[in-house]
C-alpha cells in the first residue's frame, strides 16, 4: 500500500505509537491528540513565538545574575563562607572528580543558556513574520534534544535539600543569585507552556 | 476488546514517521527533510542500545552505593556517608521530609527505573495491539522522572561548596557522586533509546 506524495505532507505520525493522522489547521484554542494513545500532537499557539523569545531572553539575563552574584552564605562559630553557583559546580574540581564539575556546569548553566539562545535564534525571525534563519531546524532540534539534560530546576530543589541539611549546623544567608535562580525556574516553566512544537516545526518547514 | 476501527500506523502504510517532529516520509528515507533528525523504522533492533545503557547504568549504580557520597569533617571528628547512610542519618535527626526526598530520588526512583525499563523491553512483542496504554504511561513516567535522580549530586555540590568553615565544619564530595551521576546519565540514555512505538506494535508479525 503506498501513499501519493502530495498527501504525505498532510500526515502526522504519532511519535509515541506510530498511528497516522491527517493534520489540518486548528483554531487557537483547539488541540489535537493522538486517537490511539492520547499523546498531544498539535497545540497551536501561533502568536506565542514572541512570548517565547521574550521569556528566553529574560531567562538568559537571570542566568548571568545567577552565575555571578553571591548565591548562598553560611556562618557558624564566627566563621563564614560564601558560595556562588559557579563554585557549587566547581565543588568536584579537585582530583579525578573534575569531569563531574564540567557535567554539573553543563547541566545547570551552559545547556540552559545554549537552549535559550537556540530558541531565540529559531523564533526571532518567525515572530516577525520573516523566513527562518539558516540552520534554524538544526538549532530547534538541538534545543529539543537537550531538554532532558538541562537541569536548572533540579538544581534548585537540590539546593533546598542541602539547605535543610545545613540548617541545624550553621546560619544561612541568601544572595541575589539564589532569587535569580528561583525566578529563572518560573520563567522557564512559563516559556515551556507557551511553546508548541508542531507549530514551530510547521513555521520552520515552510 | 476493539470497539473502534483498527488504527493505521505509518509502518503499515509503508512510511516512516519522524519521532522528533512528527513528519512522515516514505520508508527507507534516512533523514527527516524538515528537522534533520535520523529516521529509524520501528524495530526490535532498537532494544540493543536500551540494554547496553541499562547494563552500564546498573554497573555504576553499585559503586554509587558502596562508596561514600559525602566526607564531613567537624569539630567532633570525621565522617563518611553513603547514599543510604545519609538518608538514614537524616531520618534519625528527625528530618523525615528531606530523608524521604533523598531516599526517593537516590534509591527508590533509580531501582524502580531499572525494573521498569527492563519490564518494558522484555514485554515488547507480547502486548495486545489494542491496548498498551499502561505501558506507555509507565514509559512516560520513567522518561519524566529519571532526571530528578540527579538531585543528590546537586545536594553534594552545594554542600561541598558552601560548608567550608575550616576546623568547624567542612564537607567534601566522595567518589560515589561521580558513579551516581554516571549511573543516572546512563539510565536516562537507556530510557531515551527505548522506542515507545514498539509498545503498540503488538505481537511480532514478521521483522
Amino acid at each position: 500500500m503506498s501513499v501519493p506524495p502530495e498527501t504525505i505532507d498532510a500526515l502526522i505520525a504519532c511519535p509515541r505509537c506510530d498511528t497516522l493522522h491527517r493534520s489540518h489547521a486548528l483554531a487557537e484554542t483547539e488541540r489535537a491528540a493522538c486517537a490511539r494513545c492520547g499523546t498531544l500532537l498539535i497545540t497551536p499557539r501561533t502568536r506565542s513565538f514572541l512570548h517565547v523569545v521574550a521569556l528566553s531572553f529574560t531567562a538568559m539575563i537571570l542566568m548571568v545574575a545567577a552565575v555571578f552574584f553571591p548565591f548562598l552564605g553560611i556562618s557558624s562559630h564566627g566563621l563564614s563562607h560564601e558560595s556562588s553557583v559557579f563554585e557549587a559546580a566547581m565543588a568536584f574540581s579537585d582530583g579525578w572528580l573534575a569531569p563531574l564539575s564540567l557535567a554539573v556546569l553543563l547541566a545547570i548553566v551552559l545547556l540552559p543558556v545554549a537552549r535559550f539562545a537556540a530558541l531565540i535564534y529559531t523564533l526571532w525571525p518567525l515572530s516577525n513574520g520573516r523566513p527562518p534563519y539558516r540552520h534554524a531546524a538544526l538549532a530547534f532540534r538541538f534545543a529539543e534534544e537537550l531538554q532532558p539534560w538541562s537541569m536548572a530546576e533540579i538544581f534548585v530543589i537540590g539546593t533546598g535539600v542541602a539547605l535543610v541539611k545545613v540548617a541545624g549546623l550553621a546560619e544561612i544567608s541568601f544572595g541575589p543569585a539564589f532569587w535569580a535562580f528561583c525566578t529563572l525556574i518560573v520563567v522557564t516553566v512559563l516559556k515551556t507552556a507557551f511553546m508548541s512544537k508542531w507549530t514551530i516545526w510547521e513555521a520552520i518547514g515552510r | 476488546m476493539t470497539d473502534h476501527p483498527p488504527f493505521l500506523t505509518a509502518t503499515d502504510a509503508g512510511l516512516t514517521g519522524c519521532t522528533s517532529c512528527g513528519r512522515v516520509w516514505p520508508a527507507g528515507t534516512a533523514r527527516c527533510g524538515r528537522c534533520g533528525a535520523h529516521l529509524h523504522p520501528v524495530s526490535t533492533a532498537s532494544l540493543q542500545p536500551v540494554w547496553a545503557w541499562w547494563v552500564a547504568g546498573l554497573i555504576f549504580y553499585i559503586p554509587a552505593n558502596l562508596y561514600p557520597m559525602l566526607l564531613t569533617a567537624t569539630l567532633t571528628g570525621h565522617q563518611q556517608n553513603t547514599i543510604l547512610g545519609g538518608a538514614v542519618e537524616l531520618a534519625q535527626h528527625g528530618s523525615w521530609g528531606v530523608a524521604g526526598i533523598i531516599f526517593l530520588a537516590s534509591i527508590l526512583i533509580p531501582i524502580s527505573k531499572f525494573l521498569a525499563i527492563a519490564y518494558l523491553a522484555l514485554s515488547v512483542g507480547t502486548e495486545r495491539r489494542a491496548g498498551s496504554h499502561r505501558h506507555l504511561l509507565l514509559y512516560e513516567v520513567v522518561e519524566f522522572i529519571g532526571r530528578w535522580s540527579m538531585i543528590d549530586v546537586f545536594v553534594v555540590a552545594v554542600l561541598s561548596a558552601l560548608v567550608q568553615l575550616g576546623f568547624v565544619a567542612s564537607i567534601h564530595p566522595g567518589p560515589a557522586a561521580a558513579a551516581f551521576a554516571l549511573s543516572v546519565a546512563f539510565t536516562m540514555l537507556s530510557a531515551q533509546s527505548f522506542d515507545p512505538r514498539l509498545i503498540w506494535r503488538g505481537p511480532t508479525e514478521n521483522e
